[in-house]
């Protein structure tokens, strides 16, 4: 089959962009960018009013801000940027024409005006109703409508996806089997399928609910499968984030996967269990049985967080295997030592990796064990956690990425390579101690969404233990040093894509170059039986369980000591 | 870089194991299993097991139930809007009521003694957060959730609303006795 396009093959790194491709992912990938700075100017508001010293905006402003940062930062950034990964994981890993440029372009029209449209709708101010819009409390019709028209866009964007890996395989531009990250993307774009439709299931509803066509939505089913949703969106981004982990680890270290069995199969497990995922958010709900939670938040017994736990072993032991190969083999950490530390694209994915694991990961699940949730259910430890994994894990790694993408895809030089140098340092570390001091005030009760925890005024009000107080501080300071990071992140992409030095295209060819195989090496054949390749990783992954096993039975003695409940 | 190519061996799921990967896929499903069953250990053993009797109900049948137990039981009444501080007998049906933006009536309850306490919203979805033990619960309205508790300290207690529900959200907080 003949279709006019041309590919671009880059000359820094090898890859080959087909022109609609290459024009869709860069414009995907801006406009997240903007999604992160809107939600990131948001963010300034409710850092400063949750910091009780500054308590900085009105309250009916804080909660508009709060219901758009919350929909900026997880719906519209991280999808325009999945869109992006999806398309670059497809059609420029596979050596492929896109699928349907032109429906390709009509779903980011659509995510584009639903994006915006929801944004006017929230700052009309007739639609503070937090990002999960739980009925019956009620927003603005176009607020739903808005929401819905995006997820369509994200529809046919996952569509233009599988249209592409249908090309591919027709085409013959690979042999054999897809790479493994085209394989994760494929994993979060089958999670991205189940997430849109439940949104569409409920969202339908309630739209038609607000504009008076139905009577009523049962508070307690709109929670349920609105975290169908909710919750699996997120999941999308741990699938895509997990690729990205192992696309930068085959990029800045040549490193191969340790056993592509091992890693396809821990995709597979995400793609049978985390969806039940949304069971987290309804432990605490009357109406719903024991049994359905044990098992829904267990993602059936555990399955999905085993995935997990795979390619925290997976990822940097494939790093220390090819850096031993290079002749870092000292000790047990000299390959960790002699990492390219100064690269952005690599320290960005690394302090990722470990906050979301340690982070995100251990209070997860110690918060999505059934009767624990009693004691953080929506307090403050509950953002704190999902900071830890969607802005450590999934922000900070689309970031290094962008760093990555930038001469690569926008064919631009870094206009600050020394200020991207320490971004995810600043960045990194700044929301790591700003989920610790979040996750620590959600121990002591604090509050989720809420303006003002002194209750001024009130003649029953609270007084929270001074420590509250003091984490809520501390909060504020992380919140404001991690904006920092995310102003310098934007000031150097948006920077350098205006005004970088222009770097040269490559060779254009109207023909695609079919994608080589990865060399069969010795190695690969042998070292099934060679024993420990990466004692490295092993003794950290170690110190993970032990912190986790620790973790989750001080919990239990915590919730012990609660009043009976039965 | 075998992450981003197809990989050399056709058949991918005859790839051969690492001993390394192997040991900690074993340890990590082992962990896996620990926490599932402890779930499972702690509804047979465990005192702070979620209730999960729930009816429904609506707005003018649980207020009507509501006030029938401030009725019998009302013991004073505090602060300048007068909210009755119900104090139940053991194991007494007890009613707490939330909406925009309080929690009614006050209670007062005893140390060691177990009461049912029914929980629902007359409008939106509230947060039962007792502070400062720091128990949780949603409040969900059409709900009525029943909830044997045993307080086991005694002294004054705040509930805080901390489900979002509106603008008066952090105006919503109230009070339990436990003697």
């Amino acid at each position: 089959m003949s279709v006019t396009t041309t590919y671009r093959t880059c000359p820094r790194s090898g890859l080959q962009f087909e022109a609609q491709a290459e024009k869709l992912t860069i414009v995907n990938a801006f406009t997240a960018v903007v999604a992160l700075l809107v939600g990131g100017v948001l963010a300034i508001g409710v850092v400063l009013t949750r910091w009780p010293a500054v308590h900085w905006l009105a309250a009916d402003t804080f909660y508009m801000v709060l219901t758009a940062h919350g929909i900026d930062m997880l719906i519209f950034w991280m999808i325009f940027f999945e869109v992006a990964v999806l398309y670059f994981c497809s059609s420029t890993l596979l050596r492929c024409r896109i699928a349907t440029p032109r429906i390709a372009w009509a779903a980011y029209a659509l995510m584009l005006v639903g994006a915006v449209w929801n944004n006017v709708a929230v700052f009309q101010g007739e639609s503070s109703v937090m990002m999960t819009s739980y009925v019956p409390m009620m927003a603005h019709w176009s607020f739903y409508l808005s929401l819905i028209l995006f997820a369509v866009g994200a529809l046919v964007a996952c569509g233009v996806f599988f249209g592409t890996l249908v090309v591919a395989r027709r085409e013959k531009t690979y042999e054999g089997s897809v790479p493994l990250v085209t394989f994760g993307a494929l994993t979060a774009c089958i999670i991205a399928v189940f997430t849109i439709l439940s949104g569409a299931f409920i969202l339908v509803p309630t739209f038609l609910l607000s504009v008076g066509l139905i009577d009523r939505v049962d508070p307690l089913m709109y929670r349920t499968v609105w975290w169908a949703f909710g919750h699996s969106s997120q999941q999308i981004n741990v699938a895509a984030h997990i690729s990205i982990w192992y696309a930068v680890a085959a990029i800045a270290f040549g490193a191969k996967p340790m056993s592509e069995r091992v890693s396809r199969g821990a995709f597979l497990l995400y793609i049978l269990f985390l969806q039940l995922a949304s069971a987290h958010h309804i432990l605490a709900d009357p109406g719903v049985s024991t049994e359905w939670k044990v098992v829904n938040t267990s993602y059936f017994m555990y399955f999905a967080v085993l995935a997990s736990m795979i390619h925290a072993l997976s990822i940097p032991g494939a790093m220390e295997v090819a850096q031993r190969a290079k002749g870092y083999d000292k000790g047990l950490f000299e390959w960790l030592r002699k990492a390219p530390w100064g690269n952005p694209t690599f320290s960005g994915v690394f302090i990722a990796l470990v906050g979301f694991g340690f982070l995100g990961g251990i209070s997860g699940v110690m918060m999505g064990t059934e009767q624990l949730n009693l004691l953080i259910h929506n307090t403050i430890y509950v953002p704190g956690h999902f900071h830890a994994t969607v802005v450590v894990g999934t922000t900070l790694t689309f970031m290094a990425f962008t760093y990555y993408l930038i001469p690569v895809l926008f064919r631009r030089e870094l206009i600050a390579p020394g200020l991207a140098r320490i971004q995810p340092y600043l960045f990194g570390f700044a929301m790591y101690f700003f989920c610790l001091v979040m996750m620590g005030a959600g121990t002591l009760g604090v509050s989720r969404r809420h303006w003002d925890m002194a209750f001024n005024g009130n003649a029953l009000a609270y007084e929270w233990p001074g420590a509250a107080y003091l984490m809520m501080g501390l909060v504020g300071i992380g919140g404001v040093a991690a904006i920092a990071g995310g102003v310098i992140f934007v000031y150097v992409t948006v920077g350098s894509i205006l005004w970088g030095r222009r770097l040269d295209a490559g060779a254009v060819s109207p023909r695609f170059t079919p994608v080589a195989r990865a060399a069969p090496t010795a190695a690969a054949q042998t070292y099934g039986s060679a024993g420990f390749t990466a004692p490295g990783t092993f003794v950290l992954a170690m110190v993970f369980l032990v912190a986790f096993v620790l973790y989750y039975f001080v919990n239990w003695k915590y919730l012990g000591q609660l009043w009976g409940l039965s | 870089m075998s992450a981003i190519l197809p990989p050399s061996e056709r058949l991918w799921w005859k790839h051969p194991l690492d001993r390394l990967e192997a040991v900690w896929i074993a340890i990590a499903f082992i962990w896996c299993m620990v926490m599932f069953f402890m779930m499972v250990f702690w509804h047979v053993y465990g005192r702070q097991n979620l209730s999960t009797e729930t009816y429904r109900t609506d707005p003018a049948k649980f207020s009507a139930q509501a006030q029938a137990a401030v009725d019998k039981w009302t013991v004073r009444t505090e602060t300048e809007q007068k909210i009755p501080v119900v104090a139940p007998p053991e194991g007494a049906d007890v009613y707490l009521v939330a909406r925009l933006w309080s929690w009614w009536p006050i209670l007062e309850l005893e140390k060691g003694k177990t009461y049912k306490l029914h929980l629902t919203s007359m409008d939106y979805n509230h947060g039962f957060s007792l502070q400062p033990t720091n128990i949780n619960i949603q409040v969900v309205p059409g709900y009525e959730h029943v909830i044997k508790v045993t307080p086991n300290a005694s002294g004054q207690f705040s509930i805080v609303c901390n489900e979002f529900c509106g603008i008066g959200h952090h105006e919503m907080v109230g009070r339990l006795y436990v003697k």
